[in-house]
Parts: C-alpha cells; sequence; structure tokens
C-alpha cells in the first residue's frame, strides 16, 4: 500500500473537507510543512510572552491581597484576581475555537496534527491562578515553531519554558550544596522530578537505559533552571550544584555552573538511540497503528539517527513506508473527532467566532470531556493515552453520538444532504451500512450524525 | 418477592444469634469466596478543594477553639449539632443525625496523606489518589483502588465503576474499570437507534460500546428511545452540560453508584468539588455539605438492603487552616477530617486521637496537627472489607504505609 491522498488526509491531516482539496503527494505535505505558519497568522493564539502580562498582574494583585486582609485594597485585589481569573478562562475558550478553526480550514493538516502531538508529548499545565490556562500559549511558543527541526531543539525549548518548570516542579530545585542553599538553610532541596520524566518520558523512554543514579545526577545538572514572572526563563547560578555531574557515563559541569552545560545533555539526550527508537514508536502509534509493525519503526529510527533527529525526514520516512498506509487505523482522540468533523462540515470562522464561553462549553468542550478529553487537562505528563481501547468507552461512543446527532445543526445552519455528506466525510472509504444509514436516517441531523459516529470516520 | 434469598449478612446475623462461632463458620473461609470479590460494597468520594475538617466536625469542646472560630450556640434548629460533648457537625450534616444515632456515620480526624508544606490542590490530590507517600517518584501512574484490586479475586469489568466525567485517578490503572458519566444521557430517535447499531456492527469494538451505552444510558429511567426532534434533543443535551458546570448531577451520580452497587459492583468512586473555602466559607461549606448529605442519604435509599454491607468513605487532599483568614474563609493547611457513612461501618463516633488547637500543637503554628496518615484508615477499611493482606496494603497498593492498629471502623 502507499499514498492514498484521501486517506493521507484522514490520517496524518485533519480529515477530508467539501472545499479544500487534499495534498497530491507527500512530497507536497513536507513542503508545506516546512513552509510559513499560515494557519498560526489566520487564527492567532496568543503567545506565552503576552500571556506573562497577565501572570504579573495576578502576581501584582496576590501582593495587595496579601498585604492588609480584610482592607478594602485587599478586597477590590481579591475582586480583580477573579475577573483577571475569569478573563484567561474566557480566552482559553477562545483560543480552543482558534485550534479547531486551524483544523478546518489548513491546507496543511499533518501541522496541526504535530502540534497535537509534540504538545502532548511534552505536557504541560498550570496548577494554579492564571496559569492554568496557559497551555495553548505554551504551545504556541514553544511546540509550535520547532515541529519541523530537530528534536533537540523541541527539546530544549520545551524544558526551558516557564509553564514546563512550572508543572514539573523544576523552578524550586535547588543544589543541595549551591550558593541559596548554604545561605537559606531551610525549604531547599533538590526536585527529581523534571530529570525523571526527561529522561522515561520525553527522551529515552521508561525502558531506557538509565538508572537511579543518572536521575539524580541530571537533576542536579537541571538545579538553576528557573524563571521569573517578568522576564520568563532564568538561569538562576546560584541554585545551581557545583562540581561534575555524569549522566549515562558522560561527564558534564564541573566549571562554574552554566546554561551550556545543561543544553550539552539535552543534546545527548536527543540523539541517543534509546530515545530515537522511544520517539519513532511514539510517532507510529500515534499516527498509525497500536501496534506498528517492526519494519517501521525500525526504518524511522534508522533514518532519525543517521540525521542526528531532523523530524523532517523522520516524518518523511513514516508518510513513504507502507506500513503506514495500512487500511484501519486508530481511533481518533475527541479533539482529532471533532476537529475532522467541524472540517467535514466546513464550519464558517465567522459562526465560531460569534460563539462564547459558554456556547463553546456547552456544545464542544464539555462534550469532549464526556468522551474522555477534557482540554488541556491530560492526568498526568504522560499525556493523552493513545490506546483505542482508552477512548472506546460505552460513556465515550455515547458521548460521539450524541454529539453527532445533536451539535452539527449549530455548526452549519446548513446540513448538508446526508446523501452527499458520506462522500465528503468518508470519501472511497464510505461502507454500505454507512451509505445505507444516511438514506435512511429520518432527519438530515440523524443522517449527518450517523455519518460522522460511523467506525470509517471515526477511525483515522 | 414473597421469598427473599438469604444474604450472608441475614446469615450471619442467624447464626450469631444461634450461637454459632463465626470464625468456626465454613462460609467464612477463604476457600468458599476465593473466586468471588466478596458482598461488601465500598464508595469512595474525593473531596475537590481541600475540605475544612475544623468547620465540618467542630472541635468545641477545645478550649482554643472558640477564639479561633467563633462561637456557634446549639441551641436553634439551624445550629450546628453536638455528637460527643466534644465535636459537633456543622449544621448542613443535620439530615445525617438519624445516621449517625444509628451507628452508621462517623467521622476520622486530624489526619491528612503524607502530602506536607507546598499544599498545592493538584500535587494533594494527586497523592491522595496515587496513595504513595510523596511524587518525588515523579506524578501518579494509577491510583490506590486499582492497585487494591489486583489483589481481589473473581475481578470483572463491572467490580468497579468510576462515575463522573472527572477522570477518577484513584481508580485508573491495570485493573479494567468500568466507567460511566450520568450525565451522558443518549437520546436517540428510534430509527437512529436501529441504525447505529448497523452502522457499529462493521466494528466489533464499536459494536461492543455501543450495546453497553444502550444499556446504561436507558438504565436512568429516561430511556435512549426518544420522539423528541433535533433541535429538542440539542437543547437536552445543552441542558445537561449545562447542568454538569452548575453541579447537581450528585444526585444522579449517586443514585446510578447505587443502582451499579446493587448488582454486580462492588466499588464505586465520584468526586464532589466545591471544599476550596477561601472566603466566606460558611456559604460555601453549606453548599458543599448540603450536595454530600444529599449524596449519602440518596446512596442509602438507592442501595436498599445493600446499604448494610456499604461503607461510604469521603476523604480530600489536605485540611485547612485553623485560624479564620481576612475574608472569613480558611486558606489550604494539612490535616482535615474524613466522613463515613454506611451499613457496614461501625459509626456514632469520631475516631481521632485529639492532637489540640494551642498554638505550640498546631503544624507549623497553623494547621491541625496530622495525628495519623489517613491511608491506615483507608487501608483498614479494605482489610476488613475484602480481606486485602496488610502485606499488599503497605507494599503496593499504600506503599511505605505503617498500618498500625485497627481502628476497627467496620462492624
Amino acid at each position: 500500500m502507499s499514498f492514498d491522498p484521501d486517506l493521507a488526509e484522514i490520517r496524518f491531516g485533519c480529515g477530508l473537507s467539501p472545499v479544500l482539496a487534499p495534498a497530491k503527494s507527500t512530497k507536497a505535505i513536507l513542503a508545506a510543512l516546512s513552509g510559513p505558519d499560515k494557519m498560526a497568522a489566520r487564527f492567532p493564539i496568543e503567545s506565552f510572552e503576552t500571556f506573562q502580562g497577565r501572570m504579573l498582574e495576578r502576581a501584582r494583585q496576590s501582593a495587595i491581597r496579601r498585604k492588609d486582609r480584610g482592607s478594602p485594597a485587599s478586597r477590590a485585589a481579591t475582586k480583580a484576581i477573579r475577573r483577571l481569573n475569569q478573563t484567561a478562562r474566557i480566552d482559553a475558550a477562545g483560543w480552543f475555537g482558534q485550534t479547531l478553526m486551524r483544523r478546518t480550514w489548513t491546507e496543511n493538516g499533518l501541522r496541526e496534527r504535530l502540534a497535537h502531538f509534540w504538545g502532548d508529548h511534552f505536557t504541560a499545565r498550570g496548577k494554579t491562578g492564571v496559569l492554568r490556562r496557559a497551555t495553548s500559549p505554551y504551545i504556541e511558543d514553544a511546540i509550535r515553531p520547532h515541529l519541523a527541526g530537530r528534536f533537540e531543539e523541541l527539546l530544549i525549548a520545551a524544558v526551558k519554558h516557564p509553564l514546563f518548570l512550572h508543572y514539573l516542579d523544576q523552578q524550586n530545585s535547588v543544589g543541595p550544596n549551591s550558593a541559596v542553599a548554604t545561605r537559606r538553610k531551610k525549604n531547599t532541596g533538590l526536585n527529581e522530578n523534571l530529570a525523571r520524566e526527561v529522561l522515561e518520558l520525553h527522551t529515552l523512554g521508561v525502558d531506557g537505559p538509565y538508572t537511579q543514579q543518572d536521575v539524580r545526577q541530571l537533576a542536579e545538572l537541571f538545579t538553576g533552571l528557573t524563571f521569573q514572572i517578568r522576564t520568563g526563563f532564568k538561569f538562576n547560578k546560584h541554585f545551581a550544584e557545583p562540581g561534575v555531574k555524569t549522566v549515562l557515563g558522560k561527564e558534564y559541569g564541573g566549571g562554574p555552573a552554566r546554561l551550556r552545560d545543561i543544553h550539552a545533555v539535552l543534546r545527548d539526550l536527543a540523539r541517543h538511540p534509546a530515545t530515537a527508537r522511544h520517539l519513532c514508536w511514539k510517532l507510529a502509534v500515534h499516527f498509525v497503528s497500536d501496534t506498528p509493525t517492526e519494519a517501521l519503526v525500525v526504518a524511522m529510527t534508522r533514518r532519525y539517527d543517521e540525521s542526528r533527529g531532523d523530524l523532517m525526514q523522520v516524518y518523511e520516512t513514516l508518510l513513504n513506508h507502507p506500513d503506514a498506509w495500512i487500511p484501519a487505523g486508530n481511533i481518533k482522540q475527541p479533539i482529532d473527532f471533532v476537529g475532522s468533523a467541524c472540517r467535514a462540515l466546513a464550519v464558517a470562522p465567522e459562526l465560531i467566532a460569534e460563539f462564547d464561553e459558554r456556547a463553546l462549553q456547552l456544545n464542544i468542550i464539555q462534550p469532549m470531556g464526556l468522551m474522555g478529553q477534557i482540554w488541556e487537562r491530560p492526568e498526568g505528563p504522560d499525556g493523552w493515552p493513545e490506546e483505542d481501547r482508552q477512548w472506546v468507552t460505552p460513556q465515550g461512543i455515547a458521548a460521539r453520538l450524541q454529539w453527532a446527532v445533536a451539535v452539527p445543526q449549530v455548526l452549519q445552519p446548513d446540513l448538508p444532504d446526508p446523501r452527499d455528506f458520506v462522500r465528503t466525510a468518508l470519501g472511497a472509504r464510505s461502507s454500505a451500512a454507512t451509505a445505507f444509514a444516511a438514506k435512511a436516517a429520518e432527519s438530515r441531523a440523524d443522517g449527518i450524525g450517523l455519518i460522522l459516529a460511523s467506525p470509517a470516520f471515526q477511525r483515522q | 418477592m414473597s421469598q427473599r434469598p438469604l444474604t450472608r449478612r441475614a446469615f450471619l446475623t442467624r447464626s450469631a444469634a444461634l450461637g454459632c462461632s463465626v470464625a468456626a463458620s465454613p462460609l467464612l473461609t477463604p476457600m468458599t469466596f476465593a473466586a468471588a470479590p466478596g458482598d461488601n460494597r465500598l464508595v469512595v468520594i474525593i473531596l475537590r478543594g481541600g475540605m475544612d475538617g475544623i468547620g465540618v466536625v467542630r472541635p468545641y469542646g477545645d478550649p482554643a477553639y472558640r477564639a479561633l472560630r467563633g462561637h456557634h450556640p446549639m441551641v436553634s434548629d439551624t445550629g450546628p449539632v453536638d455528637l460527643d460533648g466534644f465535636f459537633a457537625i456543622h449544621p448542613a450534616l443535620r439530615p445525617l443525625m438519624p445516621l449517625w444515632h444509628a451507628g452508621q456515620l462517623g467521622f476520622v480526624h486530624a489526619v491528612s496523606t503524607p502530602y506536607r508544606d507546598k499544599r498545592s490542590h493538584f500535587d494533594g490530590q494527586d497523592l491522595l489518589e496515587a496513595g504513595t507517600p510523596d511524587l518525588s517518584q515523579g506524578l501518579a501512574r494509577d491510583g490506590w483502588l486499582n492497585r487494591m484490586m489486583t489483589t481481589m479475586p473473581g475481578i470483572t469489568a463491572r467490580s468497579a465503576f468510576a462515575i463522573g466525567r472527572d477522570n477518577m485517578a484513584i481508580l485508573s490503572g491495570k485493573t479494567p474499570v468500568s466507567n460511566w458519566s450520568p450525565d451522558s444521557d443518549l437520546q436517540l430517535s428510534p430509527q437512529a437507534m436501529l441504525l447505529a447499531e448497523m452502522v457499529m456492527a462493521e466494528d466489533p469494538l464499536f459494536s461492543a460500546a455501543l450495546k453497553e451505552a444502550y444499556g446504561l444510558a436507558g438504565s436512568d429511567g429516561d430511556p435512549v428511545r426518544s420522539l423528541a426532534s433535533e433541535s429538542e434533543i440539542l437543547a437536552e443535551m445543552q441542558q445537561n452540560m449545562l447542568a454538569a458546570t452548575r453541579g447537581g448531577t450528585e444526585t444522579k451520580i449517586a443514585e446510578f453508584a447505587a443502582q451499579q452497587l446493587r448488582g454486580a459492583t462492588r466499588i464505586a468512586s465520584f468526586s464532589l468539588n466545591g471544599w476550596d473555602t477561601h472566603s466566606q466559607q460558611y456559604k460555601g461549606l453549606n453548599k458543599a455539605l448540603g450536595r454530600l448529605a444529599q449524596v449519602i442519604l440518596e446512596l442509602k435509599s438507592g442501595l436498599g438492603p445493600v446499604w448494610d454491607k456499604t461503607a461510604v468513605v469521603a476523604m480530600t487532599e489536605f485540611g485547612r487552616t485553623v485560624r479564620l483568614n481576612g475574608s472569613n474563609g480558611t486558606d489550604h493547611g494539612t490535616a482535615g477530617a474524613m466522613v463515613m457513612a454506611g451499613g457496614a461501618i461501625r459509626g456514632g463516633r469520631v475516631v481521632t486521637d485529639w492532637p489540640g488547637l494551642e498554638e505550640s500543637a498546631l503544624y507549623k503554628r497553623r494547621d491541625l496537627m496530622p495525628t495519623r496518615d489517613v491511608r491506615a484508615h483507608a487501608g483498614w477499611l479494605m482489610r476488613e472489607l475484602f480481606g486485602t493482606s496488610v502485606r499488599d496494603l503497605e507494599s503496593t497498593i499504600f506503599p511505605g504505609l505503617e498500618m498500625g492498629n485497627n481502628p476497627r471502623l467496620v462492624l
């Protein structure tokens, strides 16, 4: 099996569109991916840099509130904080709308899928206050610009990002013999969380060749990675543990604390063969099947090793490999399901722009929660599950079916004829049963819903 | 039914009355029950946000209490209710007093998870549900209820239910469990129901899930089959979503839990939100406790005779500061209280090794001092309800826990 434009759009893109033609070749897909990010320009999402303004204001108000609790100024600050939280919540719903519109109107679906994949690989979320809404801005700044570069650039960008440092408790990790620890004595200490997750989740993988000693040494090497609300990322030498650290048998540091040593270890980890294998396997699982063939993973891994983690070359190997074109693919995650439904319905940007937070919540975000994906709130740093079984639960399927029958009428006031929509949404992948259901349904809404709920549409 | 089957409990009551030694009863040997998960039920409610233990189970007999929290006379019908001359419960739990008198409501006080000092909801809940001693191993991958189930015999996917749309980390893990959210109410036209079955028949995974979804969605007395128009169905779905954001789904969750627990389900877990009472907490606590009381009463009425085999525990990630803050609320603290209910528990008492509220007795001079790891109480409950071994409890289910004395929480 090999390249098929419809399947390429479904499996590696955001689904079929009645308006936008699928790319004609692997080459065209990859060329678009290395070209300009048109969707980011057309449907902007706040950058994290801008988002920091919210954090700053929140910190300022918190200070006022703490100063003289119960005073009018303090009460006003409490209100201001509530407003800041509320505005961030409302804006975050808007960014979700933009995410959907990018998926609906892109001519390079692979970019949107990769932004989701790598954003999930480097899962980060805020734990308190306005920061809880920072995930999309983080992905916009740290992940999206690096989708087509070397993995090490992506890794370094994520690991140095304030939201990532916050999520994995790095910003307060202090070397036991650092300048700060010897001065302050209490409430300081090493936090191994980031170091452990970088080895286990982001690079080598849980079966990778590392020990607790490597985790400890990497945690010591990572000390100093922190951030300030005003200026963002900061390497704080006073937090840094002095001395040489040995990670996977190689020595780092020893002289004055330098960020360069952290970059060096991240580059070495990114180029490690175990990382190559782990990432290529994960990509194949995400895009093709829960159980990709060994041949596919090996081919991708070899290319990764040869190119020192050049992601474009890895994607190229994936797209050109016959084993990537098996007929029945993965179950779409709720974001892929809802996004591809919007695309098939050609949902108008003006319509989504007019949705307020409540409309987005009631019609899309909350139903996605019932499908099992509470948006930007995965349970742990390992992100969303890949296994089909996790998504095809009774409540997940009920939620998908109910959504498919009920909501399209809101998203597309001019619902298409289900008999046409079968072709629009499924192309040649429509089955006899689905075509029959489209014809036999009593209403347009039912017909559209059954097509969207069909296994052929829900698999990618 | 005119002829009621002899339940295990009824049998035990009778054999006890006949003077037969329970320990010697052949029906109680592990052999007999080896292939089944037993008859007892456990419901774990996660109270998200940090419940103020001191505001809920008030140590009014502590000399320092009044200065910290004020005087609330127990005279009117709306005031707090005395429990034992030392503790009184928050007025919003008044509807549960009949259970207290029947020995079916109890509390554990001045307990906490091993979580200390950072007081983050996120980490605190993660630790509570993971059941681990700290987060040094990174964030959790599975929950303690799920790990406990790996030690239970005769487990099927229906043995445990995670209910509601929250991810219940406490039940996630290797053992397959069922998930359902009673607000995922499925409504389809009769024709669409049939066509959906036909469309899904192509793919066994989907087909099986749909079949189960029809059963579960229809089990709340509101059938899947609907003659409503598409715009009515949409309005209904939106209404459900709205109800979910405003709360009010608790009753449905409790009803659903009871329904499953009457059948093959032995363990159910769900969460109740709204405990993060930083300001005007008498208002906030009233609401949250009202919901908790309602859920417990709903479980009791829904469970019928099964209530007698049921233990309900409500746990929270941490307690709150002993002092009120400037806005009549409390901030994140350390030790707090656990609520227990059910016919299987030995209630009518507040289990505690009360540390006192004078400043020197507080944790970091601000929080109620934890006197015991709340995991020990959960552990003993499981030990007594399901026969889970102390070794499993101390090693895999709650790593690093020392079970200590049996507080004998179960009848």
